[in-house]
């Protein structure tokens, strides 16, 4: 099992190593110790590896991640898990802002809270939150979920095309065409899966309300012409 | 960009380090501004004793023999220089008047900061070539800050690097822009404030300290610059016995901070605070939108 101590060994021999996989290789599990709020650790993963990142981590650590499970044992900063393809990436403890931010697929799962602009303009990514989100979360999602065991912060979903949220706790204020949706079977399916895969034990899809688009804004409306 | 930090002791034992652990945190963040940096330290202070840090393009000429002219105009000071900047230190109660025979005797001089405590240092440089420059490794105190610039609103200049100073042991670092800045300064130059730049953040500065002069402490003053102060803006503050951070609404600027038993620390990243003595067990969060955070060691007292 290949293993990176960040207070010696420079970044790019990491992200080199993880790019430079080819099919059926059996260095399949790394571990990364000392990351010391390095920025950009463990990125552009192709491959299904796992990377357990022992520590936090700064800016935009596992981006771009197609394929692989990052586990950060720590806390991440700005833009963690940003435009993920495909894979898992877990966080033991807190995401600063936009974690998952344009994330086209995977599984993100914050295991504290996460901060402001969470999952913004996310095109087709899950995110899970264990604890609360910030302000501005989910602004513009185009598809996927985003799960919420506590709170959200102000302006939820503004401007929202067809991503689905779903939150436990309060919501401080809803965006701009951000509207509460009934729960239908299909949703309560959905969100009992996405919790069971982010190792929520303590909540009951029962427990959440949806929120969506009330698609109100993104689409011409002729009855507005003259106001163009 | 930009990279601050900033460091409020609580534990005494930790004072004699406070330069060298600042100088660190600010070291780490060069990346994020290569244009100029500054610290401010909050030493020790003998009662009744105050100094004036003070700057000069020509320090040859402007240091050479600036105690005996000092004293020539009734002011008993000790100058003591460090590169480009010197520290007077003098009676508390000629600190008004010194400043003002300053102005007469060597006007090219640039007051950086004046109070009972505060040393404040800046440069146009790498953070680690002032750290050098000023020394600050060697300097003891209770708190400081530090700014590393990637200049926005005004030119690259000793003067519009951080800390601003702009009341006695007040001074504030900024990572963000100011949009209403122009109409504020002209509101506080009408109720008497001086200004030496056309720099955003030493408008946030004034206004913090006209605010305090009205008789609010730190805390209430933050809170007044969250209605009056539009823009970008993640401060970090100190005062004569007091450490305070403020974030805008939108909160785009990066902050994190961490506080143990021992002190409270401010980095724009978490790399900022790695090596600080007991991180691993530290509470470690993100200041939230809007909301003042501020510590006083009096208060605490």
């Amino acid at each position: 099992m290949p293993v990176f101590d960040l207070s010696i060994t420079p970044l790019r021999e990491l992200n080199g190593a993880l790019h430079g996989l080819g099919p059926g290789t059996n260095d399949t599990a790394f571990e990364v110790i000392n990351p010391r709020g390095h920025h950009a650790v463990a990125v552009g993963i192709d491959s299904p590896v796992t990377v357990e990142v022992r520590g936090s981590v700064g800016y935009y650590c596992a981006g771009m991640n197609d394929g692989g499970t990052v586990t950060i044992h720590g806390s991440a900063g700005p833009g963690v898990a940003e435009n993920m393809m495909s894979g898992t990436v877990i966080i033991e403890g807190d995401a600063s802002q936009y974690a998952g931010a344009t994330g086209r697929g995977g599984l993100l799962v914050i295991k504290g809270n996460a901060a402001s602009r969470c999952g913004i303009s996310m095109k087709g990514i899950d995110i899970v939150v264990h604890g609360s989100i910030g302000h501005m979360s989910a602004f513009m999602g185009q598809s996927g979920h985003l799960v919420v065991c506590g709170d959200a912060g102000e302006a939820l979903g503004d401007s929202l095309y067809e991503a689905k949220l779903f939150v436990r706790g309060s919501v401080k204020s809803l965006g701009t065409d951000c509207v509460e949706k009934q729960m239908r079977p299909k949703h309560l399916k959905k969100l009992a899966e996405l919790l069971e895969k982010a190792g929520v034990t303590d909540a009951k899809p029962e427990e959440f309300r949806r929120y969506g688009s009330a698609r109100k804004l993104y689409n011409f409306h002729i009855d507005n012409a003259d106001a163009y | 960009m930009c990279g601050i930090v900033g460091l409020f002791l609580k534990d005494r034992s930790l004072e004699p380090r406070l330069g060298d652990l600042l100088s660190d945190m600010l070291i780490t963040m060069t990346d994020r501004g290569p244009d100029s940096a500054g610290l401010a330290i909050y030493g020790g202070a003998p009662a009744g004793r105050a100094k004036i840090t003070v700057q000069s393009a020509q320090p040859e000429e402007d240091f050479e023999g600036l105690a005996d002219a000092l004293s020539e105009e009734g002011v008993e000071a000790s100058v003591s220089r460090k590169s480009t900047h010197a520290v007077i230190e003098l009676d508390a109660r000629v600190l008004e008047g010194a400043r003002a025979a300053l102005a007469v005797i060597r006007p090219n001089l640039r007051v950086m900061g004046a109070g009972e405590r505060v040393e404040i240092f800046k440069e146009v440089g790498l953070p680690k070539d002032v750290v050098t420059r000023f020394g600050i490794r060697a300097m003891a105190g209770t708190h400081g800050i530090g700014h590393t610039r990637m200049a926005t609103e005004s030119a690259v200049t000793t003067l519009g690097a951080h800390p601003f100073s702009t009341g006695a042991d007040q001074c504030l670092v900024h990572n963000g822009s100011l949009s209403n800045h122009n109409n504020l300064r002209r509101s506080l130059i009408r109720a008497g404030m001086r200004f030496e730049t056309e720099n955003d953040s030493e408008v946030a500065a004034a206004y913090l300290t006209a605010e305090m002069e009205k008789g609010k402490d730190l805390g209430e003053a933050l809170g007044s610059a969250l209605s009056d102060l539009d823009g970008f803006f993640t401060f970090v503050v100190g005062t004569k016995t007091g450490f305070g951070v403020l974030r805008d609404p939108i909160a785009c600027k990066p902050a994190v901070m961490a506080e143990t038993e021992r002190y409270v620390a401010f980095g724009s990243e978490y790399r900022a605070l790695v090596n600080l003595p007991g991180i691993e067990e530290a509470r470690i969060w993100e200041p939230e939108p809007a909301t003042v955070y501020f510590w006083d060691h009096e208060k605490a007292a």
